[in-house]
């Protein structure tokens, strides 16, 4: 580069006006804060963008009540430590007992425990802006998103009517009612993320560290035996040396085999691995182009 | 690492989505499961055009609709893909791709060779800022792989890329589907030495549009610190800053010293662009979003008519005199597009002049005149400054991509207002047309900016086409029209202004009232014969008027009551400009006061 700068600098660089445009244009924003890798990085880009001031945006998560239990005590020390505001809303569907992956299948489950309290979470914010992790490398239909991604009054993605974006330019106008979903971290790969973690020291929660855990191992997959995990004939939980690469809900998260026990062995399994990180996501997987139509009706 | 953005175009069937596929799936940027899914929804083996036709609309019409961005990496270069579509209708979405890219692959058939959308493709990189295009000659295995069929091509993308000065111009034969000269080089063409496609991206030099030197950081957030500090937040659009540095503050025009730079990663004593970063200040000014640090000795242009390519992106064509917000930098402000110079045709990629409107996916030079001062460059000189995108108040959507090519003459490459303090004036320059109005109260304009005054002219010409558009010729409606100038001058004046009216205004007794209304005023008569007024005919319109077109036209058939007692006159027929000015000047210097 012309600029000497190095390649995460440059990402970081372009991050951080992201996020400065959007504190900037926005009364309201908020900053999604769901507890992964991704969300740790851009964290700590926004404490940067506004150091040394503090976060002009409270962190917003949203609950499903099947996250895993190390998740939840990280999410709440972390946030303590940093002193950043954190709003954790928990949807009232999630109470219901007939509210849950095993029975109502992970679809249904996915829209009503995450999409549907994301939205309500939004409006009672009301949040006009609402910061999100998610990468467009992530996922075919997210490779197609602005970084200034309008939405209409209910929360909808129209793919086919996205607001042309040019240079870093962004057009965050909208109506009563509207709001734009932001997505800092457009440009950057998984890798991008944990060589970003190595060199700021990043903590993560540890699910993403190798170690012997209790599995059921259905198929090719790999499922945590957490939150009553109904168990199909002749399955037995057996402990299995693995990690998580992403991060959701116990059920549908998954893990991988793995012998990672630090970032840098982290980097080095993923230089070598030949399998995309969301490949351990149920729900991404329960139909074709399922990411697009979660995305349409409000999903991250 | 380098990293390279890239932006692809070719027209629907050229097998884009099949290259880019090929590209990510030989370089290993696909994943195993990503791959086991192409597969399921591939109708035959694997259809590689599947793996970046991510929407559930495109796989069902087997086009691509949006931009898509991709990412892979070599031992060599990080890549930044943005995959564009080719279709007329989403050429808004070519011109997304290409504003962040440095180099553009665009795709053709080799049976179908140049089309009209190619040249369109090539010329919009060009337009913006592209200096480097690959050809990709695609399809080749259709052809035999023969080399008489790529040379054709190759000639009509010569006829037609003269028309891109500066760019650097590179053809690869390749066939997309079976990977021929994509990644690794074929041996179906021993004919063609050069390298891959890959290779070639791998290896080609970044220079693209030059790297601009001089300093630009548009003022993005104002940080305030416990201790009551303000600091400055933005990201540096060119050149570098360093502590101890003496920057120009706009639009106050102040000189500040930089105290302190925050990275990222510490207090560095210099930073460069493209760093995001904070600045801290000496000095107490008031800075905000959208003010601008910029280099002293070569400070941005400060101007509110600008002349600028804009790339049209809604289905509402452009209007005239109709608010629109620009959005610049970090800056977002009102603007009226004012005239359409000329438009782009783009079978010929040349541009027209005497065009009405600008549609769809037209591309057209416009003048644009803001309601506050943009601090710009040229988008030659400057990618980030230089740019700018329409967004209509109303629907809130983005209208139009903006480049800007140049300004009014008058706006000068300078700061404002230098903050001298005096009263106001108006100067009513009178007299027929083409008489020289408005050579002279620009001439005086210029020497009174220079000077740090105040200043500001309203122009009969501009002022009929906005404030008094509704106005005609009829005495009547002339007399209405000095009115609201004479309003206008008396506001400006009131608030310490000098304001340089320049009219033919040809009836004394409103020109009377409008010194009654306003006091401090000066008249000044622009006086030449009207044979000489006549032999210049500077817009025509003497010709018109003896021609029988224009009716009531001052100095033929509708009197000029010249001036009985002016302040000065001007005799444009024998002096020159520079003594016209004098006179103007020497007694301005008598009536301007300084208020202490």
């Amino acid at each position: 580069m012309a600029s000497g700068m190095s390649y995460l600098r440059m990402l970081e660089a372009e991050s951080i006006h992201i996020i400065r445009e959007v504190a900037a244009e926005f009364a309201r924003p908020v900053m999604l804060y769901s507890i992964g890798k991704d969300s740790s990085v851009m964290l700590r880009l926004a404490q940067k963008a506004f150091r040394p001031g503090k976060l002009p945006f409270p962190l917003l998560h949203i609950d499903t009540t099947y996250k895993f239990r190390e998740m939840t005590e990280f999410r709440d020390r972390y946030c303590a430590e940093q002193g950043v505001k954190l709003i954790v809303h928990r949807s009232r569907e999630a109470s219901e007992d007939n509210v849950n992956p095993f029975r109502m299948g992970t679809q249904k489950c996915c829209a009503i425990l995450k999409t549907k309290a994301l939205l309500d979470a939004l409006a009672a914010g009301p949040f006009e802006a609402a910061m999100g992790g998610a990468r467009r490398e992530e996922e075919k239909s997210r490779a197609k998103e602005r970084v200034f991604s309008f939405r209409g009054a209910y929360g909808q993605w129209d793919p086919r009517n996205q607001r042309p974006e040019l240079w870093n330019l962004f057009n965050g106008r909208i109506d009563h009612g509207e709001s734009i979903r932001v997505f800092p971290l457009s440009n950057w790969t998984e890798l991008d993320v944990w060589e970003y973690i190595e060199a700021e020291n990043i903590p993560v929660v540890p699910l993403y560290f190798a170690k012997e855990r209790e599995m059921v191992v259905r198929g090719e997959a790999l499922i945590p035996v957490e939150h009553d995990l109904p168990l199909l004939p002749g399955e037995r939980p057996e402990m299995v040396m693995c990690r998580m690469r992403s991060l959701g809900c116990t059920y549908c998260t998954g893990a991988i085999r793995s012998r990672a026990t630090t970032v840098p062995e982290i980097i080095g399994e993923l230089r070598n691995l030949r399998r995309s990180e969301r490949e351990n996501r149920a729900i991404d997987h329960d139909q074709e182009g399922s990411m697009e139509l979660k995305k349409r009706e409000g999903y991250f | 690492m380098e990293l390279l953005r890239f932006t692809t175009a070719g027209s629907v069937d050229d097998g884009k989505s099949t290259l880019i596929g090929r590209l990510l799936h030989d370089t290993h940027g696909v994943y195993e499961d990503q791959l086991a899914s192409v597969r399921k929804a591939s109708s035959n083996g694997l259809d590689l055009a599947f793996i970046t036709d991510g929407l559930r609309a495109e796989r069902e019409q087997g086009i691509t609709i949006d931009v898509a961005y991709r990412y892979f990496s070599t031992p060599r270069r990080r890549f930044i893909i943005a995959d564009t579509p080719g279709h007329e209708q989403y050429t808004r979405n070519m011109v997304t791709g290409a504003s962040t890219a440095e180099l553009a692959v665009i795709l053709l058939d080799v049976r179908k060779g140049v089309l009209p959308q190619t040249r369109r493709h090539a010329y919009l990189a060009w337009l913006l800022g592209i200096r480097c295009i690959v050809f990709a000659v695609n399809k080749m295995d259709s052809v035999n792989y023969a080399e008489s069929m790529f040379d054709k091509v190759c000639r009509q993308i010569s006829e037609f890329t003269t028309r891109l000065p500066g760019c650097q111009l590179h053809s690869i034969p390749v066939s997309a589907l079976l990977g021929d000269n994509v990644v690794s080089r074929s041996e179906c063409m021993p004919w063609f030495s050069g390298a891959s496609l890959l290779e070639y991206l791998e290896t080609v030099p970044l220079d693209g549009l030059a790297p601009a030197k001089e300093l630009r950081f548009p003022v993005q957030y104002v940080i305030r610190a416990d201790s009551g500090l303000r600091i400055y937040a933005g990201q540096i659009a060119a050149g570098s800053v360093g502590v101890g540095d003496r920057v120009t503050v706009l639009p106050s025009g102040n000189v500040a010293t930089v105290r302190a730079i925050g990275t990222c990663n510490g207090n560095p004593a210099r930073a460069h662009a493209p760093a995001s970063v904070t600045l801290c200040l000496e000095d107490h000014f008031d800075v905000g979003r959208g003010d601008m640090l910029a280099s002293t000795a070569f400070p941005p242009t400060a101007v509110r008519q600008i002349q600028a390519t804009l790339v049209w992106m809604s289905d509402t064509p452009m209007a005239f005199q109709q608010p629109y917000l620009v959005k610049h930098t970090t800056q977002r402000v009102c603007a009226e597009v004012s005239r359409l110079i000329s438009k782009l045709d783009i079978r010929t990629l040349e541009h027209k002049e005497g065009a009405e409107e600008l549609c769809l996916n037209e591309i057209g030079t416009v003048e644009l005149d803001t309601h506050r001062p943009l601090f710009c460059d040229t988008y030659e000189e400057n990618r980030t400054t230089g740019s700018f995108i329409l967004i209509d108040p109303i629907s809130n959507q983005t209208l139009a991509a903006g480049m800007i090519t140049g300004w009014a003459e008058a706006q000068r490459r300078q700061p404002m207002n230098r903050g001298e303090v005096h009263r106001g004036l108006t100067v009513w320059f009178t007299g027929l047309s083409s008489a020289g109005k408005t050579t002279l109260s620009h001439a005086v304009y210029e020497r009174l900016w220079a000077a740090g005054k105040k200043v500001e002219l309203l122009d009969g010409d501009a002022v009929r086409q906005h404030l008094c558009k509704d106005l005609g010729f009829s005495k009547q409606d002339r007399d209405e029209n000095i009115r609201r100038i004479g309003f206008v001058a008396d506001l400006l004046t009131k608030n310490g202004l000098i304001v340089l009216v320049s009219a033919i205004s040809p009836y004394r007794k409103v020109r009377e009232e409008q010194r009654a209304r306003i006091g401090d005023f000066v008249e000044v008569y622009v006086n030449a014969p009207l044979e000489v007024c006549e032999q210049r005919d500077v817009k025509g319109l003497y010709r018109k008027a003896r021609g029988g077109e224009l009716k009531g036209f001052t100095g033929i058939d509708d009197p000029y009551e010249p001036p009985l007692n002016p302040e000065v006159e001007c005799l444009t027929d024998r002096e020159s400009l520079a003594e016209s000015v004098d006179k103007v000047l020497r007694l301005l210097e008598q009536r301007i006061e300084t208020v202490e």
